[in-house]
């Protein structure tokens, strides 16, 4: 990766271990957050930082120790918050991604029901379309973003599909989504304050809160998220509760974009590195299903969740009080080669491709998952499909963001098969 | 021998021969059957395993964890379980395992 100048990654090799940040969005902006996640899995697996711009953490980064914290719900609590950073006191969303059980569990199962595999399959056919529509509009054998063009769009398509969400506002999900996850506290400053953060979440709540009452009772025979919610007996009256139903349309907004947009781009980035890769799934495009999880491990869109002790506890030789913040370091745990195969390469047909820690593990694990391996297989079957090449020209641009490991920049070339 | 009957949710039937150690989801595996998913590799950690089991006498009870994940299934009936955990042990008698529409 070539960065800027005056931009360097620390020596991660050789500063001492009480003396390495892991807080700093730098790491995934410039990617070099390799060296440092090694050498904890090796010489301190249960790291305490004792001062970020997040507050104090521990850091958790042996794929095992994060399953192990992922079983203990009941030491390691989801509340108050998810992320290394706290909610705003006056703004706590109910949402069931923070929750323990038995809370949890009620409200999961109350819209579980929305990404099921059955449900998935009325959506399949529309979601081709526009996959095929955004793949057919690229132009040929000239450069172009990848993210801006497929990934950001599509993923935007994709979600105002599942809303039914007006189609000439469609935009507007996509902002919201990276307004929420973009604290400056989480984004070496270069995110938004509080203030705005909370004037998007309140225009996003009031145009849900319009699309529950337009629909309701329409009569309509149509199959979208909203109605879903409204139809279900747990949660026919969701508006009613506001913080619960923005604290769901912000999980399914925001669930199903950074994580499924940044994997979209991810795999065109890998399946360039390893070319041998991409001539194994031309050759083969029954390995679809598994290099989608494979790009999805590799990617880890979602690099970490944050847990917190409700109880003194000790974690490999480390004595955490109660009240302290956990951070399970997924993308570390999903590069432990304790546990995975030559971790670093990306094997499209690895074994137990599945077992990988992008969507979490336990009671928590990704809702989505299913509808996220769909949109990114669709995607990849039709790309195989229609592109001879798909080559990266340029230098992609990372994300800059301690919560998403993504892309926001990535230039392509592509060239259509010749019929 | 313990024979192990897998049920899809279409009805089609398969029967196999349970190994002793080995879980009911392992021997799906191993012989191909389709309708487990077993994305945590036999964890309880996933739930992708879920099924409904049928056998005369008695299974061990499932654990916590494996009652935390099926607590989320909003299919869950009393007999559902999670394939990963049975374990084919030695005398066990014939088992009949239904598998749900969907694993998630």
């Amino acid at each position: 990766m070539n960065m800027p100048m005056g931009v360097a990654a620390p020596d991660y090799r050789t500063l001492p271990l009480e003396q390495l940040d892991v807080s700093d969005p730098r790491m995934f902006q410039y990617d070099y957050w390799h060296e440092l996640f090694a050498r904890l899995r090796e010489e301190c697996p249960v790291h305490y930082q004792p001062e970020s711009p997040a507050g104090p953490f521990w850091s958790v980064t042996r794929y095992e120790d994060i399953v192990a914290i992922e079983r203990d719900t009941e030491t390691f609590s989801s509340e108050p918050s998810i992320a290394i950073i706290d909610p705003e006191p006056d703004m706590i969303l109910k949402m069931f991604i923070a929750m323990d059980p038995p809370e949890h569990d009620d409200q999961r199962r109350a819209v579980h029901h929305v990404v099921a595999p059955r449900n998935l399959q009325e959506f399949e056919t529309l979601i081709r379309e526009r996959t095929i529509e955004v793949l057919e509009a690229l132009p040929e054998d000239e450069p172009f973003d990848w993210v801006k063009l497929v990934s950001r769009d599509l993923t935007t398509k994709m979600l105002a599909t599942l809303f039914d969400f007006p189609w000439e506002e469609r935009n507007k999900l996509t902002e919201w989504s990276d307004m929420f996850t973009s604290d400056v506290r989480i984004t070496a400053g270069e995110g938004s304050t509080r203030e705005v953060i909370i004037q998007h979440i309140t225009a996003c709540l009031q145009r849900f809160t319009e699309l529950w009452h337009e629909r309701k009772g329409d009569g309509k025979e149509a199959f979208d998220l909203i109605r879903m919610l409204q139809t279900d007996p747990n949660t026919e009256n969701m508006v009613d509760d506001p913080l619960t139903y923005m604290g769901n349309i912000m999980l399914l907004i925001v669930g199903g974009n950074d994580t499924t947009r940044n994997s979209m781009s991810g795999g065109v980035v890998f399946l360039n590195q390893f070319p041998d890769e991409m001539a194994k799934v031309r050759q083969n495009p029954e390995l679809i299903p598994s290099m989608v999880s494979e790009i999805i491990r590799y990617q880890t869109p979602l690099p970490h969740m944050r847990r917190t002790t409700t109880r003194d506890v000790e974690l490999n030789g480390q004595k955490i009080a109660k009240g302290e913040k956990v951070v399970l370091w997924f993308v570390s745990g999903n590069y432990d080669d304790a546990v995975i195969e030559r971790p670093n390469d990306f094997w499209i047909d690895r074994p137990n491709v599945r077992n990988h820690l992008s969507f979490g593990a336990g009671i928590h694990r990704c809702m989505g998952n299913r509808l996220a391996e769909m949109q990114l297989r669709i995607l990849w079957e039709e790309v195989l499909q229609r592109f001879d090449t798909i080559e990266v020209v340029g230098e992609p641009k990372r994300t800059c963001n301690l919560f998403i490991r993504g892309f926001t920049e990535l230039p392509v070339k592509v060239r259509r098969f010749q019929s | 021998m313990t024979v192990i009957t897998f049920i899809q949710h279409d009805g089609s039937e398969r029967m196999v021969d349970g190994d002793v150690g080995l879980s009911l989801m392992e021997a799906a595996l191993k012989h191909d059957v389709p309708g487990i998913d077993a994305d945590c590799g036999g964890g309880a950690i996933c739930g992708t395993c879920h099924c409904f089991v049928e056998v005369s006498g008695d299974l061990p009870a499932p654990d916590s964890q494996e009652t935390a994940m099926l607590g989320l299934r909003p299919d869950r009936a009393d007999n559902s379980r999670l394939a990963c955990q049975i374990v084919v042990s030695d005398g066990m008698a014939d088992v009949t395992v239904r598998l749900p529409e969907f694993q998630m």
